[in-house]
């Protein structure tokens, strides 16, 4: 399937803060492209006198009352982090 | 040319809540580094959001409050990026069906004196929708640290209109903001907790032209006075670059409130490409008329509605006023002590409050929730000095008392031996003629229409009766005898 003229492989993986090589772009760009392709059969249907909706379903205002559950213990929270200082996840300096 | 500033604000108020918006583990400030976290605020795979009642009731009460329509449908979407504040890649947040639409904020700007009432505006508002707070960023020198126990606090973002042309008028709108959800019991709005945070777009243009200008977002301005030093600032720096020959550039700028300058960010953190879309986890909310009804029950007078009624009720002066209307807490206290003290003792509630009680918590260091004055016992101290009872250097060691032990004045007076002396009246006429026939001097200058002259008259008197002596009762009998003399 050919890749639709609005996919920019680039911008994509600049905005998912992702390094690219040229084959992985090829390959991603490829998937993607399959992916936006599928999507656009959806275009095709006639949606003449539809409301447009979030939802299939129609449901509303599922909510839980305001009453504060127990906190994940500090050390489970972190478990995940490859880096900890300070009780804090370390990530890469976001900022000059 | 002659230039114009075009202001509009983005404020987020942080709501106060005891769970967070789509999940209900706690929410709070000053807790340590991630210790308010749950599998849904760090996105961990399978969880699902779930709405939380209150900070919907928060955002429709302020929406009320503000003046806004309520939508009767709103829905939640996504808002895309990739930065490690938000741990799912994406904020819910609300895209093109916000939960309050409109609205208006009513503002003060500085009056001619500070005793005088300053003109007042209402500022239109475009929206306010509800959406989660991120983490919080803590920058090192080689990396950043993350705490995620700010994410997913319900957080509302409050869009002005650009309809400010002042730095004053940016300053008078926040805190009219942090007033109402504050006497709305919505946030507590601490700027230096973040409960209440403020972007600013600034552009500027030619007197008389409708388009708007380049506009540049100022980031940053964490707290009240930074948004009035860092708007005037900005202001100055888009006139000095036009009148220089230059061209403004849309960009964002961050200002540093303690150099009082401001840089450029660079614009790889601007590449914004959010790609909102509805969040398929959420359902919409409906909010009906009935609904509607139970939230505007429960809303307080709007504090400039309060402000205005306090001074027409009670005859109090403006200056009064604004040291008890930002306060919801200290204004009721006034108006039950001013009730209960009787009429035409008023201005001297509010004299009492703002500036004995509100010295005393100062240097105590305590809420007005703590002070162990009542309005009964304040009304009473009052009503002891008008009736003569009690002089005003002992009404102020009886107020300290009762600020100390919360005791009521009449016993403390009892307790201290701190009444005014019944003074005989004959023996106080005999001190008053004393004292007039020491002094011809001051009896041809009062004579002559010099009414302060009486003055002179009473030092010798106080002295006479050991400073226990009624005042009232002294400038009457002197004014006869005068009269008479």
């Amino acid at each position: 399937m050919s890749q639709p003229a609005e996919l920019n492989i680039d911008r994509v993986a600049e905005l998912s803060r992702l390094a690219l090589t040229p084959e992985e772009k090829t390959r991603f760009s490829a998937q993607l492209g399959s992916i936006l392709g599928h999507i656009e059969q959806l275009t095709k249907v006639d949606v003449t006198g539809i409301e447009p909706t979030a939802h299939a379903f129609p449901l509303n205002n599922v909510w839980a009352a305001d009453v504060a559950q127990p906190a994940l213990a500090l050390s489970a929270a972190l478990r995940n982090a490859p880096a900890q200082r300070d009780h804090m996840i370390v990530v890469p300096k976001v900022v000059d | 040319m002659n230039y114009e500033a075009v202001i509009g604000l983005e404020v987020h108020v942080q709501i106060k809540t005891h769970s967070k918006v789509f999940t209900r583990v706690g929410a709070g400030f000053g807790y340590e580094p991630n210790t308010l976290t749950d599998p849904v605020v760090l996105a961990l795979p399978g969880t699902l959001p779930v709405m939380n009642k209150a900070a919907l009731d928060a955002i429709i009460k302020a929406g009320l409050l503000l003046g806004c329509d309520i939508a009767p449908i709103c829905k939640w979407d996504r808002k895309q990026y990739f930065y490690p504040d938000s741990p799912k890649n994406y904020q819910i947040s609300q895209y093109d069906q916000p939960i309050c639409i409109g609205g208006l904020v009513e503002i003060e700007l500085p009056g001619a004196a500070r005793n005088v009432m300053g003109e007042h505006k209402k500022i239109p508002l475009t929206r306010i929708h509800l959406e989660e707070d991120v983490g919080k960023l803590n920058h090192h020198a080689t990396d950043s640290l993350v705490d995620y126990n700010r994410a997913g606090t319900p957080l509302m973002e409050i869009v002005s209109e650009p309809a400010m042309h002042t730095a004053e008028e940016a300053f008078a709108y926040l805190t009219s903001i942090r007033n109402t959800m504050i006497y709305g019991g919505i946030s507590d709005c601490d700027m230096e907790k973040g409960q209440l945070r403020c972007d600013a777009n600034i552009s500027i243009r030619p007197i008389g032209e409708t388009k708007l200008g380049t506009k540049v977002e100022l980031k940053n301005l964490n707290s009240i006075s930074y948004v009035r030093d860092g708007i005037a600032h900005e202001i100055k720096r888009q006139l000095a670059v036009v009148a220089a020959g230059g061209k403004l550039i849309q960009e964002t700028r961050d200002y540093d409130g303690v150099a009082g300058t401001s840089q450029s960010l660079r614009s790889k953190e601007m590449a914004h490409d959010y790609r909102y879309f509805p969040d398929p986890d959420l359902m919409p909310v409906h909010v009906d008329e009935a609904w509607k009804a139970e939230l505007l029950r429960t809303c307080p007078e709007l504090p400039f509605d309060k402000q205005r009624r306090l001074i027409a009720d009670y005859q109090i002066p403006y200056t009064i006023t604004s040291v008890l209307i930002p306060d919801r807490e200290l204004s009721d206290f006034f108006e039950a002590t001013a009730q209960l003290a009787g009429t035409g003792r008023a201005q001297a509630v509010g004299n009492w409050i703002a500036n004995d009680l509100l010295r005393e918590l100062g240097a105590a260091k305590l809420p007005l929730s703590a002070s162990k004055i009542s309005p009964t016992n304040l009304a009473t101290l009052i009503q002891l000095i008008d009736a003569g009872t009690l002089l005003n250097a002992a009404a102020k060691e009886v107020f300290a008392t009762m600020f100390a032990t919360g005791d009521a004045p009449a016993a403390i007076v009892a307790r201290l031996g701190l009444a005014a002396a019944p003074t005989d009246a004959g023996e106080l006429e005999s001190w008053c003629r004393d004292s007039i026939a020491a002094n011809p001097k001051a009896l041809a200058e009062f004579k002559s229409g010099k009414d302060s002259a009486i003055n002179a008259f009473k030092g010798p008197i106080m002295k006479a009766a050991k400073g226990k002596a009624n005042p009232k009762l002294v400038d009457e009998t002197l004014r006869r005898l005068l009269a008479e003399a």
